[in-house]
């Protein structure tokens, strides 16, 4: 079937299959930092936004985003290079295959709310799992990031 | 012990990949190889024991995008081992690339090469097996000498003796006595004897297994893995495949995470095969389900400990028996159980007067085991710190000071560890800092918060080796480049740890020029010296210190360069980072002139190498102590506070090393708290996905605060010793003794699950 989809402001058409998953489309269009973690909607890996709202890639099917507007971080550099140079500072990034979706979603959560509580922060990316950081780091370098900023 | 100050090393440096990771570049194995490799897929058995008595592959085949389906009757028939050890493995040779013989709910029976996914998927549905199905062996305590037999060919094979017996369902076997235990035993006046259950936990990295195989311009077999141990995975495929191993050359990319699950060749093989056969690109990603199901979780491990004291708390006496589950295959069975021993006992050096140390490792019809940070010792520790706590509240000693008695010290020789000697132990000095900062005298006594809600604290201390002494060999090249920086190549693997950083911060330490002079590249067979891999706490310890021998092989040709230049002699000329100069300061040159001089007219090849391997295995030492809220009505328990204090001698990167601890606790805490693996009656796995395996996530760890006590290693790099699996150690007994506090009730099995608990505390209401 035909679909359009405007991925990181390029409006793509394309013609896919109806069963083709949402992750593996745009995968498939050179958006390599969509990660699968688990494929049951528990990881938090495959975080894109759908016309600015996170969702769960692997959930979700490619033909539900026709005529939305999806981005991944290919699209968001430059909204993350500021914040993700203080996870680095934590030495939080480690393995990196969880970045990618933690990075969707807190950039979604500060959209949102420009001065979370931890807790917020907690409760916000509760969904995003991380096996290597321990998470702590994670929330060192996003309150540095907002100290940094409310300075 | 005094050391100079450095400038690279332990400074908290950003990881030399951290904004290619946190910016979401394609840099692991599934995003830098071609999408139009063949899709390789596996038909699993669904039993636990079963023959394969017929397989008919004829109507799979013929589904358009099928290029061949290959069963037990195609593959090589000789026996090889997939663990990621050094040559001759100490794991048995029991596994065919299929085999007919299928020996738990998802062995492999079939290999599917198809052009496109869809048609590999339906290919699983049609293959047609008919199987002969066995009675399995499902619970690890009566599988030492069953009627039924797990391994019942006799090509079973071990390269080298560790006690192994297939006609008894044996991987491994041994004991280990130091002292007249059972004369010192009879004079104690406590003797305590416990039983404690640790299960087979998923490493659950969140990249799951995989591999990329192609054939190279010179028709050698290429291989792009998420592997910890590139050279062992050559070996391994070559004896698997029965081909050279100069016909094959392993590389990984980035890793998606590890934590020993990637130092065993778990998915290797089957692209590898696909590619003989066929000359075509070839790549397995493992479903999560797969990972869940037929990866190379820990070793589930029941440990008996009998502890020896006298009534004013001196330990004197400690007696294991450890029986461990390898599952289907012995990978890592050997050798993961010694570790359950050997780096626990030790803690408790202080008095102890005897130790006795026995062990049996089983076949069973459970997924086999493999590596997972801790190797063992997390297994022991629980066991044996739960037993120490268990004794403290029986002397209604407060468990610090029972363990400030008995611990470990500085200088002390460790007749359980191999007759080391301790010669860096800040482990006082961590129990000390920890009650500080965790503030242990208010947190310790039971507080009751109202609503049915208790507050209570648990202690651990733990201890793991930096290497596998006079085995694992580390190796670094380094060269010199033309404007005067260096490129490290390694065989290690940084799996997210962070060790290409931290090496290439001991290489500018030594070369004296800045973090960002040296790039580093790792690992690929075809270009990084041997080198173990990334597994026993071994990359900073060992292969730090191959990059510190390498760098002084360099420094000397770039001298013996620099006074040809100058012509005078070697002796005569000091390295001073950007140049050599002569010893009076008159004359110098510039490293970068020194480096173009390599390149016209030169016998020089600006190249440092170097090997290493130790006679020690250093232990690092840690203290964690945590503070839970346990709902009485429940059986909730929250971590409040997390607190650790770790000797890892000096932190190459303190930032780094944090994140090791932290993740590692968080680890802990789910193996405690909420994973569990577990299977049914007829032996299927029901922890299948991330639906069933619930890992911690931000809501279930509370806040975390790890900090270091230096000390310094004299055999180590500029001081270091490993921090990459002690962290794991500390959660389970700490946790475990909180509960205990808040409920009066031990809990020897894990997990801890607030239905356990809930369960026990409706019986008192
Ligand atoms: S892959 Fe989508 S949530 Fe895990
Ligand atoms: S960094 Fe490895 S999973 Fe988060």
């Amino acid at each position: 079937m035909e679909i359009q989809i405007t991925l990181n402001n390029r409006t793509i058409k394309s013609n896919i299959e109806p069963d083709c998953l949402l992750i593996d489309w745009v995968r498939e269009h050179g958006c390599y930092s969509v990660k699968r973690g688990c494929e049951t909607s528990n990881c938090g890996l495959c975080t894109v936004l759908l016309d600015g709202k996170p969702v769960l890639s692997c959930s979700m099917l490619a033909v539900r985003a026709n005529g939305h507007n999806v981005q991944t971080l290919e699209g968001l550099q430059e909204e993350a290079k500021d914040f993700v140079e203080f996870i680095a500072d934590q030495g939080a990034d480690q393995c990196g295959f969880c970045n990618p979706g933690f990075v969707m979603n807190t950039i979604s959560l500060l959209r949102e709310n420009p001065n979370p509580t931890d807790d917020e922060i907690r409760a916000y990316l509760s969904g995003n799992l991380c096996r290597c950081s321990g998470y702590e780091g994670q929330l060192r370098g996003i309150r540095n990031y907002l100290n940094s900023k409310n300075k | 012990m005094e050391h100079k100050d450095y400038k690279s090393v332990g400074k908290a440096y950003r990881k030399k990949d951290s904004m290619q990771l946190l910016l979401g570049k394609p840099v692991y194995v599934d995003d830098i190889t071609p999408d139009n490799a063949l899709v390789v897929k596996i038909l699993r058995s669904p039993h636990a024991n079963a023959i394969v008595k017929n397989i008919n592959t004829d109507i799979a085949k013929k589904i358009p995008g099928i290029v061949d389906i290959y069963t037990w009757e195609d593959v090589p028939k000789n026996r090889f081992a997939i663990a990621g050890q050094t040559y001759p493995e100490p794991s048995p040779y029991d596994r065919l690339i299929l085999d007919r013989h299928v020996r738990f709910a998802g062995d492999a029976v079939a290999i599917i090469a198809a052009e496109e996914e869809k048609a590999a998927l339906k290919a699983l549905k049609l293959i047609k097996v008919e199987y002969e199905v066995l009675e399995p062996v499902l619970d690890f305590r009566t599988a030492k000498d069953n009627t039924v037999l797990v391994h019942p060919e006799d090509d079973w094979f071990a390269p080298c003796a560790v006690g192994g017996d297939p006609k008894r369902n044996l991987v491994a076997s041994d004991t280990d006595v130091h002292g007249d235990i059972d004369a010192v035993m009879n004079d104690c006046d406590i003797v305590l004897e416990r039983t404690y259950h640790t299960k087979a936990y998923q490493q659950a990295m969140m990249e799951t297994f995989r591999t990329y195989t192609s054939l190279d311009r010179y028709g050698r077999l290429h291989v792009i893995s998420s592997s910890q141990i590139v050279f062992h995975v050559r070996r391994i495929l070559s004896h698997a495949l029965n081909i050279p191993k100069s016909r094959i050359r392993v590389e990984k990319p980035r890793i998606g995470g590890g934590f020993g699950a990637k130092q065993t060749a778990v998915c290797e093989m089957y692209p590898a095969f696909v590619t003989l056969k066929t000359g075509r690109p070839a790549k397995i990603i493992y479903t999560r389900e797969e990972s869940q199901i037929a990866a190379s979780p820990r070793h589930e491990m029941e440990i008996t400990v009998k502890l020896g004291a006298n009534n004013d708390g001196t330990i004197r006496a400690l007696d294991l028996y450890t029986l461990s589950n390898s599952g289907a295959y012995g990978e890592h069975g050997p050798t993961t159980v010694g570790l359950s021993g050997h780096k626990s006992i030790p803690l408790y050096t202080g008095n102890l007067e005897a130790h006795r140390f026995s062990y049996d490792v089983v076949y069973t019809n459970h997924q086999a085991a493999g590596a997972y940070r801790g190797y063992g010792a997390t297994q022991g520790i629980f066991a044996v710190e739960s037993i120490v706590n268990e004794l403290s509240e029986k002397l209604g000693m407060d468990p610090t000071a029972i363990r400030d008695k008995n611990m470990v010290r500085e200088g002390m020789v460790m007749d359980a560890y191999y007759g080391e000697k301790a010669n860096a132990c800040a482990l006082d000095k961590c129990m000390e800092h920890c009650k500080k900062i965790f503030d242990w005298d208010k947190k310790y006594p039971v507080r009751d918060m109202g609503n049915g809600k208790v507050r209570s604290a648990g202690v651990a201390m733990a201890m793991q080796g930096s290497s596998i002494s006079n085995v694992d060999v580390g190796s670094a090249m380094i060269k010199l480049g033309e404007n005067g920086t260096y490129n490290l190549t390694i065989g290690a693997a940084d799996m997210g740890t962070g060790c290409d950083t931290i090496l290439a911060q001991m290489a500018a330490e030594c070369m004296e020029c800045s973090l960002d002079d040296v790039s580093v590249f790792g690992a690929d067979t075809d270009v990084s010296p041997y080198d173990s891999g990334s597994y026993a706490s071994s990359t900073t310890y060992l292969t730090g210190k191959a990059v510190e021998m390498a760098c002084d092989d360099l420094k000397k040709q770039i001298c013996t360069i620099g006074a040809e230049m100058m012509d005078c002699d070697t002796e005569d000329v000091v390295f001073e980072g950007n140049k050599v100069s002569t010893a009076d300061g008159k004359k110098s040159v510039s490293i970068t002139d020194i480096a173009y001089k390599t390149q016209v007219n030169s016998k020089y090849t600006g190249i440092g190498v170097a090997s290493h391997t130790s006679p020690v295995s250093p232990p690092p030492f840690m203290v964690g102590m945590v503070e839970i809220e346990l709902d009485k009505y429940t059986g909730k328990v929250d971590i409040i506070d997390y607190m650790a204090v770790v000797d890892c001698g000096i932190p190459v990167n303190p930032a780094l090393a944090r994140i090791q601890a932290e993740g590692g606790i968080v680890q802990g805490i789910g193996h405690t708290l909420m994973e569990n693996v577990t299977y049914n009656a007829e032996g299927k796995p029901i922890e299948s996905s991330f639906m069933q395996y619930k890992i911690p996530t931000r809501l279930d760890m509370g806040s975390l605060k790890v900090e270091f006590e230096n000390s310094y290693e004299p055999t180590g790099p500029f001081g270091a010793k490993s921090i990459g699996e002690i962290v794991i150690n500390t959660p389970g007994p700490a946790i475990a003794h909180a509960i205990y506090r808040a409920t009066g009730k031990w809990y020897r099995e894990l997990p801890i699950t607030p239905e356990k608990i809930a369960m026990d505390l409706i019986k008192d209401m």
